[in-house]
């Protein structure tokens, strides 16, 4: 997030949710969004092909189709532009690349990508004027934005509404992804990417590079690596010949598992770090039992970029091993030593290495936690990032056309399949089926179907159903409900029994992100 | 501006606006609250915190009402310390004396208030309403045989989640709290996040996943950070014999910065997969399609071996890693640091963009 | 002097209340006429002048009460409360019922005054027939342009007793529980959808065109100096005339009982006199020599209230009639607080007891730390007063309580 959570308590007055079904994903964020709204009379606009709950408070609803936010995006701009709602002071002072952005947004009435997204123009102009007349708005998404092919064509539209209206560098204002996990924010900080070391500095740049194989005393490849869906295919392809996997679940996360399963079958190694026996440990050769958060020390990186202490509990259960003190022993046994007495020592090379974290310290992160950068011991944090200018001096926009998604429906799966997260649940499941209460309240995955679409195929609500796509095909029990486009169904990912990436995409990644296409697949329903 | 008063003989200067229970905390006196919570809008109804203006004929619920320069305040008069008990011995009227089994014993606002102002029992006779309610959830115990009708929880539950899932019913002596129709919590916009627990004074509130586990009061509390989702929620994991037996918040905004003490069900209700006899406790080696125990010296060293080879015969970037978004940021610079500087790929991603 | 003084209710039956006409005829709008041609803040200080005091109960100064309203804020309300919930009150129903454009007129006035335009009646559920009484005078006051400007909404009650306590009335007409609100603040800064709003009773907003016309001097010299003006009584009970009557405030109650009242039902004595309503004190005999005033009633522990008299001869028993008393108020508590809502219903309980012969000292020693509890502790005037009916007979008519004792 550009900005911090707690602005969208207060200091937001607009704030526009697009992918995000805030209130199950980021519940303690969704409770500040609708006090926010309820208490102080903020605005809200919803995007979201499902009537999420936050949609009932919202002032400007767009019920849009799967894949087409480009449009919606490109369209809003169309209206700010045309009515003179821009910022252009700061588009002046504080970007580059206007001429281009505005020329390929002009085509773009909003009749125009009210047609693409399925929607009405008047919510696509009332969206606009709420956001470009706010004092401060702010825009939120989450999966629902970056899952496409297009994904990374969403996330920079996403920042051309934001620098086209000046709504960046202030407090209630923002780009906002909200982050999935509770450290995904902490893992791509500490390199845990193919492409970049810690603080996202490249593998590429000779001198960073340098700088860390000074460090830690060896030569470093400087070849880009691969992503995780990319492994996969390699894997599958033969390439990719031993894989090491910590605490994640590719056998129910990743897209068309069919083909995961494959690829990991290939493997002469698969070797798991884990606290449970996950659908991906169960293939594995060896397996090392790891601990979970209430048996370690160390750091977290929430999604506003605030680094917060994590506190040992209790005691390593059984034989299981600090995740640390795994990695420090498995790389000495390849030849490469590493030991450290405790996180903190850790943490201390980290800081020397990391240019936004250089500021941090554990005695600093009792209390209140510290939003990177912090580049110097005396340096308070950055809430607000791009306060006087943006990390390459100007803010860039980008000129972008709109894409439809790589999988349309068809005379053959004629519907939408769209995926996500449930309150009840986390990821894959593999905490939360085992957390009692959660499993007892939400023991299976259903398939939510508008009424009409039920109608149509002659389903009644409860009734199992066959969902099949491309990829394979998943029995799951309908729900019924009306705020859902009418060609979509939509389905949880956390049940590895009932996966639904069994169903989805791995074929079509975003080109720059490597993203796959969760949010997009053609499907055909039947009953069974 | 700043006024001036007078509390138990002492001075206090405070500014205009200030409520008299700050002032009188200001100058010392401890008083006993049960409906009054800095966080939410003032209720004034419990009674329980009144003190004696001089001069005016009744008590002031010192939680609303403003102090007023030139004031002279008693909060322990007779007439105050009177009421109190009373208040008390009507509460304990209603409410179902079971300390022994209570999850609350120990941190109960009821029962420390009755042992400072030595109440032992009431002397008006009891009515405890079976107004138990047997909520098929699993997460939230609701006894209302111990409510004692502070509304805190209604409060929570309209301003701090915005759920608006219960409200107060009925009238009078009959009052209670229930959802819309006098439901269950599974019936109404409930969303399970606990901080109807977390306001309660007493112990109607309780959370059915930490019950029978260990008193709230007796177990040691670690503040970190929680594991789901990436808002990074503080909690506080309630430990007893090495073992995790509860999650409770802090809402000291220093302490709990993001959140406030505020959860959602898998923050508040989520952590028992940690005791789950699922748990892995030893190395797995996989021969001939099953696993067995290995010790760690040669689940490692066949790891170490196996990698070595494969580096060897194809080289490094035939190797990848899947490093975690849930683990530390710790691990995640040595698993990384691993890869690139022990194996020598950059092949390392984690599921960012799942 | 044992007569009746009608200032309120001098037209009463000679003209037709819903007609401003009718109404004009008799003198009628002149008040807000004289009023409009003031400055608000002259207004306001003639209201004070005249000493016109609170007739719903509490008896607070009532230019007093509208000084204190900001004149900042652009909405503030004028609200009328016709709530009327005591048992044995009807004399806002009788006000409306004879004059009600005089009501109207009040309001108005007091309208001009604090900068309202928008006031509210608050009328009793049981009163549907005085909502189309008020509903049509108000729409004849709008027609013949009497009224101006200011509006005038009515709004039914829930039929709580709780509801004539005036934030608990004002959450009413906000849709919410009728729940009262802790004070401060005062509706007088915050009422109303939080914006400032004046509460007056009937018969208080009912006086205002008369003091204009006739002179706050005029007023100010009627009656009892401290709460100077008529009153009207309505008597209920064992009593010959169970009418009403607007008489002068330094008017006895002996008189009341035995001039206007005719005496005691059929030749009985005496045994006590409840003034008030049903959280009013139970007067004996020895103090009937006492005038009806808010605070010659205080100083004999007792209060004027809303001017109910309940007459009660020598068979009567008056545990079992406190222990009635003691169930409607177990029955209207709002459940707020923790002295009234479980007070109320103890001390049912232990009059219940009580009154069965089951009670014990202990019993009545219970009660008296209860009650002087609840009077002190209670949030709203409900649960503080509600004990009155109690700890007055306790003290003048213990011997009743100690004889059914076990
Ligand atoms: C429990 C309770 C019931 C009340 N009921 C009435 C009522 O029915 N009518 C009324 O005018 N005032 C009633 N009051 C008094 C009002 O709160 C308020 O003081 C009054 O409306 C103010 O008007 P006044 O100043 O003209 O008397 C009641 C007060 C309490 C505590
Ligand atoms: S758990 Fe949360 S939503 Fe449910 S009643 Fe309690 S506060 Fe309200
Ligand atoms: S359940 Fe607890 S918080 Fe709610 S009113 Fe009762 S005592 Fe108060
Ligand atoms: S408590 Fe809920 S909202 Fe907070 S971090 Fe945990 S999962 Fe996210
Ligand atoms: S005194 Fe009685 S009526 Fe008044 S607020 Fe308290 S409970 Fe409600
Ligand atoms: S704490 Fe003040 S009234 Fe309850």
């Amino acid at each position: 997030m550009t900005n911090s959570i707690n602005e969208l308590e207060s200091d937001a007055k607009c704030i526009f949710l697009i992918g995000t079904n805030t209130t199950e994903n980021h519940p303690v964020i969704g409770y500040k969004i609708r006090q926010n709204v309820l208490k102080n009379g903020a605005k809200l606009i919803v995007a979201d092909p499902r009537k999420i709950e936050l949609a009932e408070l919202a002032d400007v609803y767009i019920p849009f189709k799967p894949g087409t936010d480009v449009a919606l995006f490109n369209g809003m701009m169309n209206v700010i532009i045309n009515e003179g709602l821009a910022d252009s002071k700061f588009i002046e002072n504080r970007t580059e690349g206007y001429e281009a952005m505005a020329e390929i947004v002009a085509k773009y009435p909003p009749e125009v990508a009210a047609e693409i997204c399925g929607v009405d123009a008047e919510d696509i102009i009332k969206a606009a004027r709420l956001y470009a007349e706010s004092e401060a708005s702010s825009v939120c998404y989450a999966m629902g934005l970056t899952q496409h092919s297009t994904g990374t064509d969403n996330v920079k539209s996403c920042c051309n509404l934001a620098l086209l209206t000046g709504n960046l560098g202030k407090p209630g204002t923002g780009v906002n992804p909200l982050r999935g996990q509770n450290n995904v924010q902490g893992a791509c900080d500490m390199g845990a990417l193919p492409v970049v070391f810690t603080a996202y500095q490249n593998v590429t740049n000779d001198e960073a590079r340098a700088k860390f194989e000074k460090a830690w005393g060896v030569t470093l490849s400087g070849i880009n690596g691969l992503t995780l869906t990319k492994t996969i295919n390699k894997a599958y392809e033969g390439e990719i010949k031993g894989l090491i996997v910590i605490g994640e679940n590719p056998m129910v996360s990743d897209p068309d598992l069919h083909h995961v399963e494959e690829a990991l079958e290939k493997l002469d190694l698969l070797l798991v770090q884990d606290i449970f026996l996950t659908e991906t440990a169960k293939k594995a050769d060896i397996v090392l039992p790891g601990v979970s958060f209430a048996e370690k020390d160390g750091t977290f990186s929430n999604t506003e970029r605030r680094v917060q202490r994590v506190r040992k509990a209790i005691s390593n259960v059984g034989d299981a091993r600090q995740d640390w003190e795994i990695l420090c022993d498995l790389s000495t046994r390849l030849g490469y030593p590493m030991s450290y007495n405790t996180p903190e020592e850790i943490f201390e090379e980290i800081r020397t290495l990391t240019p936004s974290y250089a500021g941090i310290s554990y005695a600093r992160l009792e209390g209140e936690g510290l939003p990177w950068p912090c580049p110097t011991e005396d340096h308070p944090g950055t809430p607000i990032l791009h306060k006087e200018k943006f990390n390459r001096g100007l803010g860039l926009f980008h000129a972008i056309e709109y894409i439809e998604p790589a999988e349309l429906p068809d005379d053959e799966y004629p519907i939408i399949l769209t995926t996500g997260r449930s309150l009840y649940h986390y990821h894959t499941g593999t905490m939360t089926r085992k957390a009692s209460g959660l499993d007892e309240f939400m023991p299976s995955n259903v398939v939510q179907i508008s009424s009409p679409l039920a109608k149509a195929n002659n389903i009644v609500d409860g009734e199992k159903i066959r969902v099949t796509t491309r990829r394979g095909s998943i029995e799951l029990e309908a729900e019924v409900i009306d705020g859902i486009r009418e060609n979509v169904i939509f389905t949880y990912f956390h049940f590895a029994e009932t996966a639904a990436n069994y169903l989805t995409n791995a074929s079509v990644l975003d080109p720059v992100a490597g993203i796959p296409e969760y949010k997009v697949s053609a499907a055909r329903i039947e009953k069974i | 501006m700043d006024i001036k008063l007078t509390i138990d003989g002492k001075e206090v200067v405070v500014p205009q606006g200030t409520m008299l229970i700050d002032a009188c905390r200001q100058a010392g006196a401890d008083i006993p609250t049960f409906c009054y919570d800095p966080d939410l809008k003032l209720a004034g109804s419990c009674r329980m915190c009144v003190v004696q203006p001089k001069g005016w004929r009744n008590l002031v619920a010192s939680c609303v009402t403003p102090a007023q320069n030139g004031m002279v305040i008693e909060t322990d008069s007779p007439d105050v310390i009177e009421s109190r008990k009373v208040v008390l011995e009507l509460m304990l009227s209603r409410h179902k004396l079971t300390c022994h089994t209570c999850e609350k014993d120990g941190e109960c606002n009821l029962q420390d208030y009755c042992y400072r102002y030595g109440v032992t029992e009431s002397r008006f006779d009891g009515k405890v309403h079976n107004l138990f309610k047997d909520d098929s959830n699993p997460f939230i115990e609701r006894d209302y045989d111990k409510c004692i009708m502070c509304t805190r929880c209604v409060r929570a539950c309209d301003e701090i989640t915005g759920a608006r899932a219960i409200n107060i019913m009925d009238r009078g002596h009959h009052a209670k709290i229930s959802t819309a129709f006098d439901g269950e919590l599974v019936d109404s916009p409930c969303v399970f996040c606990g901080q109807c627990i977390m306001v309660c004074p007493v112990g109607a509130l309780t959370s059915k996943i930490a019950a029978g586990k260990g008193k709230a009061a007796q177990n040691d509390k670690v503040l970190t950070t929680c594991t789901y989702c990436g808002t990074g929620c503080t909690l506080e994991l309630n430990v007893k014999n090495d073992k995790i037996v509860g999650v409770t918040s802090n809402r000291d905004p220093e302490l709990s910065p993001v959140n406030r003490g505020a959860l959602c069900v898998k923050g508040r209700f989520g952590w028992d997969f940690v005791n789950s006899p699922e748990r892995l406790t030893t190395p797995l080696i996989k021969e001939n399609g099953e696993f067995r125990e290995a010790s760690w010296d040669e689940a490692l060293g066949l790891a170490a071996e196996k990698i070595k080879g494969i580096k060897e015969q194809y080289g490094p970037d035939s190797l990848s890693m899947f490093s975690s978004a849930r683990i530390t940021n710790e691990e995640n610079y040595l698993a990384q640091k691993l890869m690139r500087a022990a194996i020598g790929s950059n092949n390392v991603d984690h599921c960012a963009r799942l | 002097m044992a007569q009746e003084y009608r200032v309120l209710l001098e037209y009463a039956d000679k003209i037709n209340p819903e007609s401003a006409s009718d109404y004009i005829k008799v003198g009628g709008y002149k008040g807000l006429e004289k009023a409009r041609s003031m400055n608000p803040k002259d207004l306001t200080e003639e209201v004070k002048k005249s000493g016109l005091r609170g007739r719903g109960g509490a008896g607070f100064n009532a230019g007093m009460k509208w000084s204190f309203v900001p004149q900042y804020p652009e909405t503030k309300y004028v609200v009328c409360n016709l709530d009327e919930g005591e048992p044995g009150t009807y004399k806002d129903r009788i006000i409306c019922q004879k004059n009600a454009q005089a009501l109207l007129e009040g309001m108005a006035i007091c309208g001009y005054a604090i900068g309202s335009n928008q006031g509210y009646i608050y009328c009793r559920g049981e009163y549907p027939f005085v909502v189309e009484l008020l509903k049509n005078a108000i729409g004849n006051a709008k027609e013949s342009g009497a009224l101006g400007e200011f509006n005038i909404e009515v709004r039914m009650g829930a039929g709580a007793y709780v509801c004539g306590e005036e934030t608990a009335l004002i959450e009413s007409i906000e849709g919410h529980r009728g729940e009262p609100r802790f004070k401060p603040p005062f509706p007088g800064v915050e009422g109303l959808w939080r914006m400032p709003t004046v509460v007056n009773n009937v018969e208080t907003f009912a006086c205002l065109p008369f003091i204009l016309t006739k002179g706050a001097e005029w007023f100010a010299g009627i009656g009892a100096k401290s709460y100077p003006g008529t009153k009207v009584l309505t008597l209920t009970g064992d009593i010959e005339n169970a009418t009403y009557f607007e008489v002068p405030t330094d008017y006895l109650l002996r008189d009341v009982i035995y001039e206007l009242g005719g005496g005691v039902k059929g030749g009985k004595k005496l045994k006590a006199v409840q003034v008030g309503g049903t959280s009013g004190a139970f007067i004996p005999p020895q103090n009937l020599d006492t005038p009806i005033d808010f605070d010659s009633m205080g100083a004999i522990g007792a209060a004027l209230g809303s001017g109910a008299v309940f007459v009660m001869d020598e068979t009567r028993d008056i545990v079992d009639i406190v222990n009635r008393i003691a169930k409607f108020f177990e029955h209207e508590s709002c459940g707020q607080c923790t002295p009234c809502r479980e007070g109320t219903f103890h001390c049912k309980e232990i009059m219940e007891k009580i009154n069965n012969g089951r009670g014990s000292l202990k019993d009545i020693e219970n009660l008296k730390v209860l009650t002087r509890v609840m009077v002190k502790a209670s949030l709203c005037g409900l649960g503080q007063a509600a004990p009155i009916p109690i700890t007055s007979t306790l003290t003048h008519f213990e011997y009743e309580y100690l004889r059914k004792l076990m």
